[in-house]
């Protein structure tokens, strides 16, 4: 478990306390993804960097299982920094260096003299990210995705119980990004760590993560199970990252709603419920009428969920919700 | 021994044997003085990097004492610095001339040069790798030796390569006052005897010696570099 116990930070500029995040407690757990978005500024760079104390708070602390890390001196944070991986959005990587030393570096770090014993982690770390072929390149030979999986193979040598990602997939295209999140996910299920991943795009958070927390202007403004964080944003800053993911709600849709006949619904289905006909059978029940405007069945990590807009009309329609409801549908109306 | 189309090219030399001597001896100081000048340029450049503003070990105070001895040391002419540095090269090596008088202030000349052309090299390495090193545990002195240097290399040969083309312009004013070498006998033969034969031959040995030290540096860092 990571923990942060009031925790807040703030930098020292020109004399004056500038400060990043706002006093905070947050609760990671084992083997989770946890995901903190955010915009540029938020904060969320200097979030994941205190897990590993790259970055100092000003007040409170941060544990890992039962270490207190704002405890500890030089010697011994090194020796806990051995136990957690780190990726980065420009990979990091050591330029003058083949894809086999950079990988063994952590090991020669860690104190392995063995060259064999290298050899062998090595290998085996490169057929985790499907590299082997790549051994003795150096990082410019490599493309980006090649290159951020010679970081997360590097990242793993020490065998971490935690995984940092710092916007590790913001510098690769959609389809490098996928594999990439692909390996992470799998990574997360296969070796049970626990991942902490910041970045800017929902859709990320949507396809690895468990749980997310949204960082506004160095406050978290919301946290919870991605699924209840995706489908019922609070915050107006969720919102804006949800529509993101949500192209029809950016559109300004909304502004249309006033036009058009009947009470305007959001349904939302999760898991199973995705997949009963739950509403066609509703609508022949109770004579309602209905109209969908827009829509998606998508997965939030494996959990397949839908969302519908739908224009409902007739005398049955309160009748139809309460039944909808029951089948574990949730239900916001945008209009009536 | 001379053979007869040397004579008539250059007839004031008689002895090409002093010049190849003369050779010798600057190839040995500035072999000497840079061998010297990197040891001691290396570290003090290194220094500088991590006590620098918002390096790995921060020391203003440090940096800025540091840093005012190498712009001193780096803004007295060398042919001034050689001879106000002589009480100390007498203590140093026990003489004041030849090779081993020009080696200490060829050093003390040049080391803090070199150490600047450190300082700029290591922080062209990118900060994010740095970083990613002290993320997996690095020491400080591990980063120095695993990653700043390595990471830095093509830039640390090409600051190798300059400060030896300035070393052998030092030795070549060396020579002027007592140090021996290809630039005593230009000033011996060259100017106070006016056999601008013996100028230009030493010129062009200083030329050739030049850019033998260009083309080799430039080499080695092709070899090194790779983005």
């Amino acid at each position: 478990m990571i923990r942060f116990v009031d925790v807040h930070k703030s930098y020292r500029v020109d004399g004056k306390d500038l400060p990043a995040l706002q006093p905070f407690s947050l609760d990671i757990a084992d083997g989770e993804v946890f995901g903190i978005i955010g915009h540029s500024g938020a904060g969320k760079s200097t979030l994941i960097r205190l897990i590993n104390l790259l970055e100092r708070p000003s007040g409170g602390r941060i544990l890992i299982g039962e270490t207190d890390m704002t405890a500890l001196g030089d010697a011994e944070l090194r020796a806990q920094r051995l136990r957690i991986g780190m990726i980065f959005q420009h990979f990091n990587l050591l330029s003058s260096q083949t894809v086999a030393d950079n990988i063994a570096f952590p090991l020669r770090l860690a104190g392995e003299r063995d060259a064999a014993k290298i050899r062998t982690r090595v290998d085996e770390l490169l057929q985790r990210v499907g590299l082997t072929e790549h051994v003795n390149k150096h990082p410019s030979q490599l493309s980006g995705g090649q290159k951020q999986r010679v970081g997360i193979a590097r990242a793993l040598a020490n065998r971490p119980s935690i995984l940092l990602c710092d916007e590790a997939t913001s510098a690769l295209d959609p389809q490098t990004t996928a594999s990439v999140l692909e390996l992470l996910a799998e990574i997360n299920r296969e070796l049970k760590l626990t991942i902490v991943l910041i970045t800017h795009e929902m859709d990320v958070v949507r396809r690895v993560c468990d749980r997310v927390a949204v960082l506004d202007a160095g406050r978290i403004v919301e946290h919870g199970s991605v699924a209840d964080v995706f489908l019922h944003p609070t915050h107006p800053t969720t919102r804006r990252f949800v529509n993101e993911a949500l192209p029809e709600e950016a559109a300004g849709e909304h502004a249309l709603y006033a036009h058009i006949p009947g009470r305007i619904l959001r349904l939302s289905f999760r898991g199973e419920a995705t997949w009963t006909p739950a509403l066609g059978r509703v609508a022949r029940e109770t004579g309602v009428d209905f109209n969908i405007l827009a829509g998606r069945v998508d997965r939030i990590k494996d959990l397949p969920y839908g969302q519908l807009t739908l224009a409902m009309q007739g005398d049955g329609v309160d009748a139809a919700l309460a039944t909808l409801r029951e089948a574990g549908i949730e239900i916001e109306e945008l209009a009536r | 021994m001379t053979a007869p189309f040397l004579q008539n090219l250059f007839p004031n030399i008689d002895d090409w044997a002093e010049i190849g001597h003369a050779c010798i001896d600057t190839l040995l100081m500035l072999g000497g003085s840079l061998l010297l000048t990197v040891l001691i340029g290396l570290p003090l450049g290194v220094l500088l990097y991590l006590t620098g503003r918002g390096q790995l070990r921060a020391m203003p105070k440090l940096y800025a004492a540091l840093s005012l001895v190498v712009n001193v040391l780096r803004s007295i002419p060398f042919i001034i610095l050689m001879i106000v540095l002589m009480p100390l090269t007498y203590i140093l090596v026990g003489t004041k001339l030849g090779i081993r008088g020009a080696i200490p202030p060829l050093v003390i000349g040049a080391a803090p040069f070199f150490a600047r052309l450190v300082e700029t090299a290591l922080r062209e390495v990118q900060q994010g790798v740095i970083e990613a090193s002290q993320a997996m545990g690095a020491s400080t002195w591990q980063i120095v030796r695993h990653v700043l240097l390595p990471e830095a290399r093509g830039g640390l040969i090409a600051g190798t390569t300059v400060t030896a083309i300035a070393l052998v312009g030092y030795t070549a004013m060396g020579g002027a006052i007592g140090a021996g070498g290809l630039g005593d006998l230009a000033y011996r033969y060259g100017y106070l005897s006016y056999k601008s034969d013996y100028m230009l031959v030493t010129v062009v040995l200083l030329i050739v010696l030049v850019q033998l030290l260009q083309m080799l540096g430039d080499r080695i860092v092709a070899r090194y570099t790779r983005h």
